[in-house]
C-alpha cells in the first residue's frame, strides 16, 4: 500500500494468469476480461479471496486467464457449484461466468434457482446469440428464423428475453451492458460487485466468427443513438441524443419527442428500486429494425436488497448451535433411547 | 427392563419369533411394527426388520396393491435376517391375508381383524364369490384367531369426542397392545412413545393410550388365547445399545467422519425413495456444522456438493439409481478435479424408475463402470443397518485422505431395516487428516509445507502428488495458492490445460494408480465364518449379508465345509480376495441382480464363480441360499 495525499491507494495487483488467452482474434471476450481485471485491481481485492466459477463454452474459459482461484465446471451447472461453495464460504468474492447457451439452455433450471435463492455471486452472462464453441448452432437467444448450421431453414424457436427471465425468477440485481462500451461495462460491473445477492449482468458480446454484428444496431456509432437507451438512477429516460424520451401513460411506456410539447421532465424518471418499472424495462425488447420500436435499455435496471441464501443457511446453523449447543458427537451417537447389556 | 404379567395365563418360552404385521397402507402398520421392534430391542432381544410398503402414497384402500407389511424377527439368539417365514401373521384386512399367507409357516398363527373381511374387502382382495377365508375352513392348517379390532377399538374409545375416522385410526395401537401382551412385553416403551408423539394433542394421546391398553387387556381376558410367549434377552456383547436404521446409520457415520476431520459437512440432495431419510436425518443436526441443501435436481445436488468441497467442506450427495444416473457427469468432474466427495446410492429396483420401494443390488456396474472416459472411483458397500455407519465413515475417510469421489452403496432393504447397535464412543473413531496445505512451520494436521508444493520458481503446483498419488487440497482464501482447475485434461503437476497426447496417458494412469493404491489401507480380508479352505465359499456383498450368514452357519452346523466372505470394498477389491477364493472348490455368489459381482470376480481373478440370482425386489431367504450351496456341492 502506498500513501498518496494522506489517503491509502490500493497497490496495483496483476490479476492476469500465466496462461495464454485463446479466444478468436477480435472476440468480444477480450474486452470483458480487460474490464474485469481492471475492476478487480481498482477494488483492491486480494487475489486469493476471489473465485471464478464457470460452465462450458467460450466464455467459460474465462477463469483460466485470471490469477485467482477458479473452477471450470461442467455445462450449465456453474450456478449449482456456486450455490454449494457459497453455502460454506460466505467470505469469498465469487464470480460466475456463463454464456447464453450455458445459462439459458442446458443450465436454464439452475440459473432460475440461483436467482430465486439470491446466492451472493456476480453472474456475467455473455450473450452472443449463437453457440460459438460448438461452431455455430442457434442458441436460446437467437431470433426466430435465424439461419445457422443446425437451422438451415431458419430457427423455429421463440427466443428467450434473458432479463425478463431473470426478473421472473425474482433476481435482485438486473443489468445489461455491452463489450463495445468498456467504461459503461466497468461501471455496471462495479455496481454488481457491490450488490449482496445474485447480481446478473447480461453483456452483449460479439462473436465475430459465427454471428458477427448481431448487436451492431446497439453498439455502432451510426445506429446507437436511435436504438440504445442508457438508464441512470434519478435521470429521465431519454435517447437519440436527447431528442426522444420515454414516458408512462395509462400504465404503458410511450415514446415522446422532446421539444415544444414535451420536456425531459415529462419523461419516466429511472428508479432502480421500482419493481413495477423494472418489469417494464426488461420488456423493452423490440426488434430495433421494426419501425417505431422502443430503444434497447442498458444500465442497472433493478436493485433489491433481500437476505442472501447463505446468510439464511448460516443463520440456521448459528441458531441450532445456540439452541442445542455445539454438536456433541457422543450424545449424537447415543441417541435418545439406549439400553445397557451387562 | 422387566415385564410384569398381569394375569395367570401360562407363558411358553420361544428362542426366536417372526411376526409379520400387514394391513392397508393407511392402517399404521409401519408404526405398529417399528414400535414393537423398539420394545423388543429395549427388552434385550436381537432384532432384524423388513418394512415393505407400496410405491403409491395411498393405493386404493382394501386392494392387494395397497398392502403394507412390516416383518420383524426377534430372538434370544442372534438374528441376522427378518426371517424366511413368519410364525405369526397379523392382518388388518382380506387383501393383507391374501398377499401374505404364503409367508406363514404351516401351523402358524393368524390374527385377523374381522372388520376387514366384509363383502367389499373380500371382493377387493379377489376372493372368489366373496368367500370368507375366516369362516370357510380354508385356513384349517393354521391357528386362526378372528378378532374384531375395529369394534373393540371403537368400544374402548366410547365417550371421547373424536370423529369415527380418528377413532378407527387407533386400531394399530390396539394391535400393538395385544402383541405386547402376547409376547410378555411391558407397555412402558409404547406409552412413552405415545406421550412424546402426542404431547401437544391430549385428546389423541388419550385415545391411543386407551386403545393400546384395551388391546393388552383383551389378551388377558379373551378366552381365545390360552397361552402367551416369552423370548428371553439375547446373549449380546456387553455395552450400551440403541436401535438404528441403515439410513440413520449412514447419516450419523457422515457426521461423525466430518467431525473427526474437523470439517463442516455439506449435503446436497434431491428427494428420492429410499434415500430421502438421509436428508431428513442430517437436516436435524445443524449444530454439528451440517448444511443441508435441497437442490432443484440431482445434477444440482452433486454439483453443489462439489462446490462445497472445493470451498473446504466435505461435500456429500445421496440418491438412488435413477438419480445417480443423472449425477454421472458431475462425478467425472469431481474425479478430474480430484477433490473429496461422497456419493451414496441407496439402491432400489431398476432400471429407470423400476421398483421404487423394493430392494435390489443392481447398481454395482453403474457405480464401478458407469462414467465416460476412464474414471475409476472407489466403491464400497454396506451390508447391514449398523454397517451403514461404519461404511459411511470410511467413505468420508477415503474421500478426504485420498482426494477422490467415493461411492457408497447401500439399498432399500438395509436403509429402512433396523437392528440394535452397540454404538461407538467418539474417542474410538479414527482421526481423519485432510491433505490441506499450511504455511511452513505450521504442522497442525498438515501433511506438507508450502515448500513441498511449489516449483523452483515458487509457483504452486496443484497436481503435484505425494507417495500415495494424492494431490494437495488448496482452499480459496489461501494466499499464494491460487490455481484453476476443471474437467479438461490437466498437465501433470501444474494442472494447466493440456492436450498433449503423452500427458493424457500419464494422467489417466496416475489417477488410476491413486485409486488402486487405496487398497493399501484395507485390512486383510476376513472370513465371516467357515473353514480357511474347503468345498465351497459363499461370496456376498451388501444387504444379502444376513441371509448368507444364516445359511452358512446352518450349513457349517450340519457338517459342511462351507465358508462365507462378505466384500465391503467393491472397487478396488481387497488385494487378498483372489488368493482366498482359490482355496475353495466352488464359489457361489448370491446377488439380487443377474450376476454383476460374479462377472467382476471372474474377470479379475479368473475363478469359476457361480451365481445365485434373485431379481424380485425381495431379499433372499437363507433357505434359498442353503439349497443353492448344497446343489453346487453336488456338481
Amino acid at each position: 500500500m502506498s500513501a498518496v495525499n494522506g489517503t491509502v491507494a490500493p497497490e496495483k495487483i496483476d490479476y492476469s494468469s500465466d496462461q495464454e488467452v485463446r479466444w478468436c482474434p477480435g472476440c468480444g471476450d477480450y474486452s470483458i476480461l480487460k474490464q474485469v481485471q481492471t475492476l478487480l485491481e481498482q477494488s483492491g481485492k486480494k487475489k486469493e479471496e476471489v473465485v471464478f466459477i464457470s460452465g462450458i463454452g467460450c466464455s467459460s474459459r474465462f477463469p483460466y486467464y485470471l490469477d485467482t482461484y477458479g473452477l471450470h465446471g461442467i455445462h450449465g451447472r456453474a450456478p449449482a457449484i456456486v450455490s454449494g461453495l457459497r453455502s460454506v464460504r460466505p467470505d469469498l468474492s465469487v464470480w460466475m461466468i456463463t454464456g447464453d447457451g450455458d445459462a439459458l439452455s442446458i443450465g436454464g433450471n439452475h440459473i432460475i434457482h440461483l436467482l430465486r435463492r439470491n446466492v451472493d455471486v456476480n453472474v456475467l452472462l455473455f450473450n452472443n446469440e449463437i453457440y460459438g464453441l460448438t461452431k455455430g448452432q442457434y442458441s436460446p437467444t437467437s431470433p426466430e428464423g435465424a439461419v445457422t448450421r443446425s437451422t438451415p431453414m431458419g430457427s423455429t424457436d421463440h427466443p428467450f428475453n434473458p432479463l425478463a427471465l431473470v426478473k421472473g425468477a425474482d433476481g435482485t440485481f438486473i443489468a445489461r451492458s455491452m463489450d463495445r462500451d468498456p467504461k459503461h461495462m466497468r461501471e455496471v460491473l462495479a455496481r454488481a460487485d457491490a450488490h449482496r445477492g445474485t447480481s446478473l449482468v447480461e453483456i452483449y458480446q460479439n462473436c465475430n466468427v459465427f454471428n458477427d454484428g448481431a448487436f451492431e444496431v446497439f453498439t455502432e456509432k451510426a445506429n446507437k443513438p436511435a436504438n440504445t437507451l442508457f438508464v441512470e438512477q434519478g435521470k429521465p429516460l431519454t435517447f437519440a441524443n436527447g431528442t426522444k424520451g420515454i414516458c408512462i401513460k395509462e400504465m404503458k411506456p410511450r415514446i415522446i419527442d422532446i421539444g415544444p410539447d414535451f420536456s425531459p421532465n415529462d419523461c419516466w424518471i429511472h428508479d432502480e428500486r421500482d419493481n413495477f418499472k423494472a418489469s417494464i424495462l426488461v420488456r423493452l425488447f423490440d426488434d430495433p429494425n421494426h419501425e417505431g420500436a422502443f430503444p434497447r435499455p442498458f444500465g442497472v435496471f433493478y436493485v433489491n436488497e433481500r437476505a442472501t441464501h447463505e446468510e439464511k443457511l448460516q443463520a440456521q446453523v448459528k441458531r441450532a448451535k445456540e439452541a442445542k449447543g455445539l454438536g456433541d458427537l457422543d450424545a449424537l451417537l447415543k441417541g435418545e433411547h439406549t439400553w445397557v447389556i451387562e | 427392563m422387566s415385564t410384569a404379567p398381569t394375569k395367570t395365563k401360562p407363558v411358553e418360552e420361544r428362542r426366536n419369533v417372526v411376526i409379520l404385521f400387514a394391513g392397508d397402507s393407511g392402517d399404521g402398520i409401519q408404526l405398529t411394527g417399528s414400535q414393537f421392534t423398539d420394545s423388543s430391542a429395549l427388552f434385550g432381544n436381537d432384532v432384524s426388520t423388513f418394512p415393505n410398503f407400496p410405491a403409491e402414497i395411498r393405493a386404493p384402500q382394501g386392494t392387494l396393491a395397497g398392502v403394507s407389511g412390516f416383518q420383524l424377527h426377534f430372538g434370544s439368539v442372534e438374528v441376522w435376517t427378518p426371517g424366511d417365514q413368519c410364525d405369526v401373521l397379523v392382518v388388518m384386512n382380506a387383501a393383507a391375508l391374501k398377499a401374505n399367507l404364503i409367508k406363514l409357516k404351516k401351523g402358524g398363527a393368524i390374527i385377523a381383524n374381522t372388520d376387514g373381511f366384509d363383502k367389499k374387502n373380500l371382493r377387493l382382495a379377489g376372493y372368489i364369490d366373496e368367500a370368507d377365508p375366516l369362516t370357510d375352513g380354508s385356513l384349517s392348517e393354521y391357528a386362526l384367531h378372528s378378532v374384531d379390532v375395529t369394534k373393540m377399538t371403537r368400544a374402548a374409545l366410547e365417550g371421547l369426542t373424536l370423529g369415527m375416522k380418528e377413532k378407527d385410526r387407533c386400531k394399530n395401537m390396539f394391535v400393538l397392545g395385544f402383541i405386547n401382551w402376547m409376547y410378555s412385553r411391558g407397555m412402558e416403551n409404547s406409552e412413552r412413545f405415545l406421550h412424546q408423539k402426542f404431547a401437544k394433542k391430549p385428546d389423541l394421546l388419550e385415545a391411543n393410550l386407551r386403545a393400546l391398553k384395551a388391546g393388552y387387556h383383551f389378551g388377558d381376558t379373551s378366552e381365545t388365547f390360552t397361552t402367551r410367549f416369552e423370548v428371553k434377552p439375547a446373549p449380546m456383547p456387553k455395552g450400551s445399545y440403541r436401535s438404528i436404521t441403515g439410513n440413520q446409520g449412514t447419516a450419523l457415520g457422515l457426521i461423525a467422519a466430518a467431525q473427526k476431520a474437523k470439517l463442516d459437512l455439506f449435503y446436497g440432495s434431491y428427494p428420492i425413495t429410499p434415500a430421502s431419510d438421509i436428508l431428513h436425518e442430517l437436516s436435524r443436526h445443524k449444530n454439528f456444522g451440517v448444511v443441508t441443501f435441497q437442490a432443484e435436481d440431482e445434477i444440482a445436488a452433486i454439483s453443489s456438493a462439489i462446490g462445497a468441497s472445493y470451498g473446504g467442506a466435505i461435500g456429500i450427495t445421496a440418491s438412488s439409481g435413477p438419480g445417480i444416473a443423472l449425477k454421472t457427469e458431475a462425478m467425472g468432474l469431481a474425479f478430474m478435479l480430484e477433490i473429496p466427495l461422497v456419493i451414496v446410492n441407496v439402491q432400489r429396483g431398476g432400471p429407470s424408475t423400476g421398483l421404487p420401494t423394493k430392494t435390489e443390488q443392481a447398481d454395482l456396474w453403474q457405480a464401478v463402470f458407469g462414467r465416460n472416459g476412464e474414471a475409476p472411483i472407489p466403491v464400497i458397500a454396506a451390508s447391514t443397518p449398523i454397517d451403514c455407519f461404519d461404511m459411511a465413515f470410511e467413505a468420508v475417510q477415503i474421500a478426504i485422505e485420498h482426494m477422490t469421489p467415493v461411492i457408497l452403496l447401500t439399498d432399500g432393504y438395509i436403509a429402512n431395516g433396523a437392528e440394535p447397535w452397540r454404538f461407538p464412543q467418539s474417542r474410538d473413531l479414527p482421526e481423519i487428516v485432510p491433505p490441506t496445505v499450511v504455511a511452513s512451520g505450521d504442522v497442525a494436521g498438515a501433511r506438507r509445507t508450502m515448500a513441498d508444493v511449489h516449483d523452483a520458481s515458487g509457483k504452486f503446483l496443484p497436481y503435484i502428488r505425494d507417495e500415495r498419488g494424492v494431490r494437495p487440497w488448496a482452499l480459496p482464501g489461501q494466499p499464494g495458492l491460487q490455481h484453476r482447475i476443471g474437467g479438461i485434461e490437466k498437465e501433470h503437476k501444474t494442472g494447466n490445460i493440456s492436450y498433449e497426447p503423452k500427458n493424457h496417458e500419464l494422467m489417466v494412469r496416475l489417477r488410476a494408480e491413486k485409486v488402486a493404491r487405496i487398497a493399501d489401507r484395507f485390512k486383510s480380508i476376513r472370513l465371516d465364518s467357515g473353514p480357511p479352505e474347503g468345498d465351497a465359499i459363499i461370496v456376498g456383498w451388501g444387504s444379502t449379508y444376513g441371509a448368507i450368514r444364516t445359511a452358512a452357519l446352518e450349513l457349517q452346523a450340519e457338517g459342511h465345509s462351507v465358508a462365507h466372505v462378505h466384500i465391503r470394498h467393491m472397487f478396488p477389491f481387497n488385494r487378498d480376495l483372489g488368493p482366498l477364493l482359490k482355496k475353495y472348490k466352488q464359489v457361489l455368489v448370491p446377488e439380487m441382480n443377474s450376476g454383476q459381482l460374479r462377472q467382476m470376480l471372474r474377470a479379475e481373478f479368473l475363478v469359476d464363480a457361480q451365481g445365485l440370482n434373485k431379481i424380485q425386489g425381495l431379499p433372499f431367504t437363507s433357505a434359498e441360499i442353503k439349497e443353492a450351496v448344497l446343489n453346487l456341492m453336488k456338481r
